[in-house]
């Protein structure tokens, strides 16, 4: 597994949109795993909190989660340096070949939002529960006035379902 | 918080004063001791591609005692992600890091080489195991049903997919590539795959993990023009944008799209979708606008050509004098009836003849029943389901494209998947599968291997099937050669 996952992984950083580092800022990502359960070896070094952003999250089941990220980062950096639990988020790992980590965001948000280039659209295009105010959530960077944001992860399938979760302890 | 443990690692999770930092270390491989009055449901899938993992990967995650076992009839795993998306659609393959580390986690078991309805049975599994879920996706492809279809020079896109994939059923397929034309029948991702192979310039395509042989033949290929034909019009193609995006700005090559085609079609899209307005947009923009500067050099210095036919529908391909290969096709020229996605395409009367020497039938793939204790849809070319419960067969379940009929894109198979995986949740829950029947899962089954003389390949098997394949790779500055003979890859790992 190594030599693949490394080798997919040097790939994946070398053709993977590096859009919000701030210059001059380290931004390794090693060994990038997959989505939602991925384990990035990169350390962080310590901000003030003038630096952090804090999301939530409302996943399909109607779950809050919370996050916190730095400014710069991606949205699907935050879901995945968290680890949070929502299904199947960024199968690409963030070089826009799939929409999986689209989400759905707050009107008075979306409009601050940087454009969307046709790119990210081209694959916008093909996410399921499109609305008005979607968008990629590898494509969004941190800024400080989405302190405390809500974004909503939408409905994967047309048959909505009471999901079964048996991994927690009774 | 952890959701699964990767054989053989820990890895910890510190959450110290706001940040977040992973550290990895080796420790011996975690066991879980079981009490004998545990209930441990045991899953088998059958099929290692994208639908298959994804439904593994859902039922590891919510639940905490399954074990899940997937068999693959082919030595390597990963199904359409290795065999099928396109050497130069590296960031697709991306997905390969997260199955992975399913295959990889404690509570599932990886078992290669073992093909389901020869090796072992669907009863003998379903012996074995509480829950058998059938992923193995659609290996055949839809047939034109034309005189002349067999000739030699006419291929499905399938084959002609796994040929520069490496898949080793289509390794020997050999392909005549000294046509200057090309027709593509079919407007589909696969269709547009298949073309760009075709015309992409040699030193882009042979950093890919295109395999050795193809990549030869290709070099040496006398293509020059690849037509794709459809039987219906501009609004109803197939492809998606992004994948027309990158034809239309291929290196040395020019599209030739006929205005004519494109008349009165901006009206029409004005209150259609988003996703179909700007597809129909970017044709529209390619076949009636003056290029812009970049598109306009590459188009000047192209010696290459693609284009798309409409209202075409296959009738004959037309054989050369000795009767042996295909040197044209004969199509009847159609009309649209009704519109959008729904429009049917009706003969005119007219017909129209091509000359060309490679004909590559893209129209579909189609999945194969597996055995008469497995209800199949022929028409629909499914197993007949409702939520991934297979009708009438308690206990068994389908999920990807044999559930569903071969379209999409891998979300739409990991959705799919998730659902299916969702219904295998709900019956444990509610006790429609009797887990407290124990069952042997993959011990039973090994005896029915061993006696059949089989041997399955193991996931650190494909480890190593993997690190060869790269460090061939590295030699010719690809990410991978991949080894296309079975044979070979047993040998490999000393079976």
């Amino acid at each position: 597994m190594a030599a693949a996952g490394l080798l997919g992984a040097v790939a994946t950083l070398a053709s993977r949109r590096l859009l919000c580092a701030p210059p001059g800022a380290a931004r390794g990502r090693a060994a990038v795993l997959g989505p939602a359960r991925r384990f990035g070896a990169s350390a962080r070094a310590w901000r003030s909190s003038e630096d952090k952003v804090t999301v939530h999250f409302i996943n399909r089941d109607g779950d809050k989660l919370t996050a916190e990220g730095k400014i710069g980062d991606s949205l699907l950096d935050v879901v995945v340096d968290s680890n949070l639990d929502i299904d199947g988020f960024g199968a690409c790992e963030g070089t826009l070949a799939c929409s999986t980590c689209h989400l759905i965001f707050e009107d008075q948000i979306f409009k601050k939002l940087d454009a969307v280039t046709d790119e990210e659209m081209d694959m916008l295009d093909l996410a399921y529960g499109l609305t008005e105010t979607s968008r990629l959530g590898c494509q969004i960077c941190l800024k400080k006035f989405m302190n405390n944001m809500t974004v909503r992860v939408p409905e994967a399938v047309a048959d909505v379902r009471q999901s079964i979760d048996m991994s927690k302890n009774s | 918080m952890l959701q699964l443990w990767p054989k053989g690692r820990a890895f910890v999770i510190v959450k110290a004063a706001g940040l977040a930092c992973h550290v990895g270390r080796k420790i011996s491989s975690f066991k879980r001791p079981l009490s004998t009055s545990e209930r441990v449901p045991r899953i088998c899938i059958v099929g290692s591609g994208p639908a298959g993992f994804y439904t593994a990967q859902h039922l590891l995650k919510h639940h905490k005692l399954a074990r899940v076992d997937i068999y693959e009839k082919l030595p390597v795993p990963f199904g359409l992600v290795r065999f099928g998306v396109a050497p130069d659609h590296p960031e697709v393959k991306n997905v390969i890091n997260t199955f992975t580390q399913t295959a990889q986690s404690d509570r599932c078991s990886y078992y290669g080489n073992v093909t389901v309805g020869k090796d072992v049975t669907v009863e003998e599994l379903q012996q074995a195991y509480h829950a058998v879920v059938l992923s193995y996706g659609a290996e055949d492809n839809r047939i034109l049903g034309i005189p002349g279809e067999n000739l030699s020079g006419v291929y499905s896109a399938r084959a002609f997919v796994g040929w520069y994939n490496g898949l080793p059923e289509n390794r020997d397929l050999k392909p005549d590539l000294s046509s200057k034309t090309v027709l593509v029948l079919g407007q589909g991702n696969v269709a547009l795959d298949v073309a760009r192979i075709l015309l992409t310039p040699l030193d882009l395509l042979r950093k890919t993990d295109i395999t050795e042989g193809s990549l030869a033949a290709i070099a040496s290929s006398k293509v020059k023009r690849v037509w794709l034909v459809g039987r219906r019009g501009p609004l109803q193609v197939a492809f998606t944008i992004k994948e027309l995006r990158e034809m239309v700005n291929l290196p040395g090559a020019r599209p030739i799209l006929d205005p004519a085609d494109f008349a009165g079609l901006r009206d029409a899209i004005k209150d259609v979708p988003r996703p179909r307005k700007r597809l129909t947009e970017l044709m529209i923009k390619t076949a009636l606008e003056k290029p812009g500067e970049k598109e306009a050099k590459i188009w000047a210095s192209a010696t290459r050509e693609w284009g798309l036919k409409f209202l075409r529908s296959p009738l004959e391909i037309l054989p050369t004098a000795d009767g042996k290969r295909a040197r044209g096709i004969r199509m009847a020229v159609t009309r649209l009836e009704g519109s959008g996605e729904s429009a049917t395409a009706v003969p005119t009367g007219e017909v129209e003849e091509l000359e060309c020497g490679l004909i590559l039938s893209s129209i579909g793939y189609r999945s194969l029943p597996l055995g008469s204790s497995v209800p199949f849809d022929r028409k629909h070319g499914i197993i007949p389901n409702h939520l991934g419960r297979v009708q009438g067969v308690p206990g068994l379940y389908c999920s990807g494209w044999v559930k569903r009929g071969p379209t999409g894109v891998i979300i739409t198979t990991m959705n799919d998947s998730f659902d299916t995986a969702q219904s295998v949740l709900e019956d444990l829950q509610a006790g429609m599968l009797n887990v407290s029947n124990t069952k042997e899962g993959f011990e039973s089954v090994r005896s029915i291997l061993q006696s059949r003389g089989v041997h399955p390949v193991s996931f650190s098997d494909w480890e190593k099937i993997d690190a060869a394949e790269v460090a061939r790779g590295q030699l010719a500055g690809k990410p991978r050669e991949k080894i296309v003979d079975p044979q070979e890859m047993l040998q490999l790992i000393g079976h």
